[in-house]
């Protein structure tokens, strides 16, 4: 590949933009071993994770209450498919726990849809 | 640590807020949104980042592949809705698939000063049978039309309902949020009596 640094944090490449930076972090890999949706919530479970790199450090001190694969990307500040494969590798010794929305909220559901209106307007 | 599933974990919705470039997606989100809007990056890896045709759009130099992410909590029915602003330019729809997955519905925002800008959302979201209204952001120098004309410029059928809304206003974007959910409710049937 040709890339060219731009600074410590972004490198760009010609065609893929920037992309090399969040690939070290995640050794490269883009395939999480979990499955993890957008909004699956993730959070920790108290048990020390195997490894102590800064993300998966950051990534566990960011999960104390039930939080989204987005808003972790979000604040580490990588895309989301890095995200995926940090938390996985939390997921899988431990450190972390999962739940994937188990099904697609429903627009005809009449209480759900109630209940967020009623929400809405107190707010 | 032993957590109880249901307590722990809230229920989850969400809601795209999709338009044109420059139509105030960003604005929107972060004026809706309990927490400072937050970005988040796809990966990239076949687009190529153009430059976004600037014509009528003031304040705005920069467009960087990201969704814009933000969350209402309704913590006494525990359940938490997420805001995503889409990527504005077609070229980047391709994450839309995920976006759009379990989407309650969506927020087409539209600016009378460029309303073709918000075609493309408007087909996206009728082509795949997901329910969105247009709200009509309204920009100071814009020039006011009625629901009717903006309905036919967009060709929009009586199913959509169209809304204005100023994205800056916290109670404006959260109204225009709640006209949504009408809209859904309204094509609920009632239940039988
Ligand atoms: N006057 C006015 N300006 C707005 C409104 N909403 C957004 N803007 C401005 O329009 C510009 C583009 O908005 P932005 O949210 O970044 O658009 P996006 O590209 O759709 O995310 C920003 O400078 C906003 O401050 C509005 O309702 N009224
Ligand atoms: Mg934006």
């Amino acid at each position: 590949m040709n890339m060219t640094a731009d600074d410590d944090e972004v490198w760009l490449d010609e065609q893929a933009g920037r992309l090399i930076r969040p690939y070290t972090v995640s050794s490269g890999r883009t395939r999480p071993s979990v499955d993890l949706d957008l909004l699956s919530l993730v959070m920790t479970t108290g048990r020390s994770p195997k490894t102590s790199d800064p993300e998966h450090a950051q990534a566990l001190g960011l999960c104390r209450r039930p939080t989204s694969v987005a808003e972790v990307a979000a604040h580490l500040r990588l895309p989301v498919v890095v995200t995926k494969v940090i938390l996985a590798d939390l997921l899988d010794c431990d450190a972390m726990t999962t739940k994937t929305p188990r099904r697609a909220s429903d627009p005809k559901d009449r209480v759900l849809l109630e209940k967020l209106l009623d929400g809405l307007q107190r707010l | 640590m032993a957590y109880n599933d249901s307590e722990e974990f809230p229920t989850q919705v969400k809601i795209l807020i999709a338009g044109g470039f420059g139509v105030g997606k960003t604005t929107f989100v972060g004026a809706a949104s309990e927490i400072e809007p937050l970005n988040t990056e796809e990966l990239i890896t076949t687009a190529s980042v153009g430059v976004d045709h600037l014509g009528g759009i003031e304040q705005k130099s920069t467009t960087t592949v990201a969704l814009d992410f933000g969350r209402i909590t309704i913590e006494q029915h525990g359940i938490v809705l997420y805001l995503f602003g889409t990527p504005g330019q077609e070229r980047f729809w391709f994450m839309w698939d995920e976006l759009c997955a379990g989407a309650l519905g969506a927020v087409v925002l539209a600016d009378t000063r460029r309303l073709e800008d918000c075609f493309e959302a408007v087909d996206f979201f009728e082509n795949r049978g997901i329910p969105f209204l247009v709200a009509v952001n309204e920009f100071e120098d814009a020039f006011r039309y009625d629901e009717e004309e903006i309905r036919a410029a967009l060709g929009l059928g009586p199913g959509a309902p169209i809304v204005l809304c100023d994205a800056r206003e916290r109670g404006s974007a959260v109204s225009a949020l709640r006209s949504l959910i009408h809209h859904l409710l309204a094509a609920v049937p009632t239940p039988s009596a």
